[in-house]
């Protein structure tokens, strides 16, 4: 165990990070995903190759200058080059991107996330922005990486509004529906990582970071999770990992710890 | 919703597709958009947006347009205080991810006073693409399975008649006026761009008509030392208009990036008195201004001149 202060926005920020693979290609949006997608460059994947949904592919983004939106001029800076939105998103159906990397309001047991509405959709408690790509990059990267904040009104057993197909309704429902791919990949929180069943498609525990305990991620899931019978927990954030994590982000704009 | 192929093609027969002057004032130029006219704006977000369009189109107080725009920020909650919509077809509605959940679109969408017709980003960009290209509509492999897709009325689903994969069916969106900000256009409407070009293109090839204000006009002699640099083709375009700083408070690549102040000033004032602050923001801003470019005095030229050095820094580094 280590004595390193960490808040827990860092904390999924780097756990993030870890996921993703030197060489590939991923899908970053604007705020905390970016983030980690540059710390996983500069920690053990200098070959990960970012895309951003405005149209760059490969932006070396300036520190302390991270791009507010993906669809900007700073996001922009160095790519190798920019394409037009549509055409960006269309490189995900032939295949080329392996990590979509998402949030949202919302996240249920089969790993579908919500980033519309509220309530119900006809009558809605609260309106949130939409889908945007998230939609595209979760029906069509092959692997979806989704980091959030562990809460109890944010993990519910069914979300109000299907924005971003997980695995639907379980079983073989989203083949059935015509993803004949991808699907959500790994749920990380501020408590632990979470997979999804090869058959039911249902969310199960797979680590706990150090500190957080069963009970806990429980008490903040609004639905059943599957949990293994021996607890195996996750490495935690190394003294490197929060250096370069901080360098990043020195303001905390993206890391700021959640408040709930 | 889908305008027949006999009839988009008798529109552009209908044009004078020579080689013409179409260089007019920003007046003239949005006097071409109808009340009830669906609208395409070009850039995204925060960026490339044809601002100055949308201002003119507010002061001249037109009404029931259909507004579409891949992801919709400030401008947005504009059109609808001002009543110049009711209706936005778009993938994302807020000022940006910093600045929180707009609350005009949400009290407009919440009420029901207005419609936010939600299409997934690339969904919406194979609209325009469908359209430009004259075919009724794109297959694709999102959108499927997704509560967004019962939601309209104008997607279907299909088996392919090759594999049997299942398939969503994007109709063509051919708007009746594109809107689109660039940093150089010559006289004809030759459009030369820089840096991201969104949806432009398409949305260009789609549409009926096409107003393109610029950074700055330059002569057919340039446009023709560096062709490979125009992206949109001179007889899709009917009106140039040179407007410097036309994007503002939003950005404009290599030109300068948004006015972060104003943007922050815009949404401390839409966030805290919601419609009602943005009712103020548009007496003072779009009605009270003589001109564009006294609404650039408005808003300062210190701020303008920050955010222009920072936006020309695409070119030192």
């Amino acid at each position: 165990m280590t004595n390193l202060n960490y808040n827990t926005a860092e904390l999924v920020c780097i756990m993030s990070a870890r996921f993703l693979e030197d060489g590939k290609i991923v899908f970053g949006g604007a705020g905390m995903p970016l983030i980690s997608c540059i710390l996983a460059q500069k920690m053990h994947a200098p070959r990960l190759t970012i895309l951003f949904e405005g149209g760059v592919i490969g932006p070396q983004v300036e520190i302390g200058k991270m791009p507010p939106s993906t669809n900007e001029q700073r996001a922009a800076r160095r790519a190798n080059m920019l394409l037009s939105i549509t055409d960006i998103l269309l490189l995900q159906q032939r295949g080329y991107v392996d990590y979509g990397f998402l949030g949202g309001a919302q996240i249920d047991q089969y790993g579908n996330l919500n980033s519309s509405f509220i309530g119900d959709a006809d009558n809605p408690k609260v309106r949130l922005p939409g889908t945007g790509g998230a939609n595209d990059i979760a029906s069509l990267a092959s692997k979806i990486l989704v980091a959030m904040h562990h809460e109890k009104k944010r993990f519910v057993a069914k979300v109000d509004f299907i924005t971003t197909p997980g695995y639907l309704h379980g079983g073989d429902s989203r083949e059935k529906a015509g993803l004949t791919v991808g699907g959500t990949y790994k749920v990380i929180t501020h408590l632990g990582i979470f997979g999804f069943d090869e058959e039911s498609r249902r969310m199960r525990l797979e680590t706990l970071h150090p500190g957080a305990t069963v009970e806990e991620v429980k008490e903040r899931t609004g639905f059943e999770l599957l949990i293994p019978k021996k607890i195996q927990y996750t490495k935690p954030p190394t003294e490197e990992e929060l250096r370069l994590l901080r360098e990043l982000d020195p303001d905390q704009r993206y890391t700021r710890p959640k408040e709930e | 919703m889908m305008k027949p192929y006999r009839e988009l093609r008798e529109t552009i027969d209908q044009k004078d597709r020579g080689l013409r002057e179409k260089v007019m004032s920003l007046k003239e130029a949005v006097g071409l958009i109808q009340d009830g006219d669906q609208i395409a704006a070009g850039g995204c977000h925060y960026s490339r947006t044809p601002m100055a369009v949308i201002w003119e189109m507010i002061r001249q107080k037109k009404k029931d347009l259909v507004y579409c725009r891949s992801i919709t920020s400030t401008e947005g909650d504009l059109l609808l205080v001002a009543g110049a919509t009711k209706h936005v077809i778009t993938s994302w509605f807020s000022p940006g991810v910093t600045w929180g959940v707009s609350r005009v679109m949400r009290h407009y969408t919440e009420k029901k006073l207005a419609v936010f017709e939600e299409w997934s980003h690339m969904t919406l960009g194979l609209r325009f693409r469908a359209g430009a290209m004259g075919i009724p509509f794109l297959p694709a492999r999102s959108m499927l399975g997704s509560d967004i897709f019962p939601r309209l009325s104008d997607i279907k689903e299909m088996s392919c008649p090759y594999t049997g994969d299942k398939l969503a069916l994007i109709p063509a969106l051919n708007p009746e006026v594109a809107i689109l900000h660039t940093q150089r256009c010559d006289p004809y409407g030759n459009v030369q761009s820089e840096g991201l070009p969104f949806m432009d293109q398409d949305i260009a090839l789609a549409a009926n008509k096409v107003i393109v204000t610029t950074e700055r006009i330059i002569s057919n002699e340039q446009v023709r030392r560096s062709p490979d640099h125009t992206k949109i083709p001179f007889f899709c375009v009917d009106a140039v208009v040179e407007v410097p700083f036309g994007c503002l408070p939003h950005e404009c690549y290599g030109e300068y990036e948004p006015d972060f102040q104003h943007m922050d000033f815009y949404v401390k004032l839409m966030m805290g008195k919601g419609p009602e602050g943005v009712k103020e923001y548009l007496d003072k801003f779009v009605f009270g201004p003589e001109s564009w470019n006294d609404y650039l005095e408005m808003t300062g030229f210190k701020n303008i001149l920050q955010a222009m050095v920072m936006g020309r820094r695409v070119y030192n580094d």
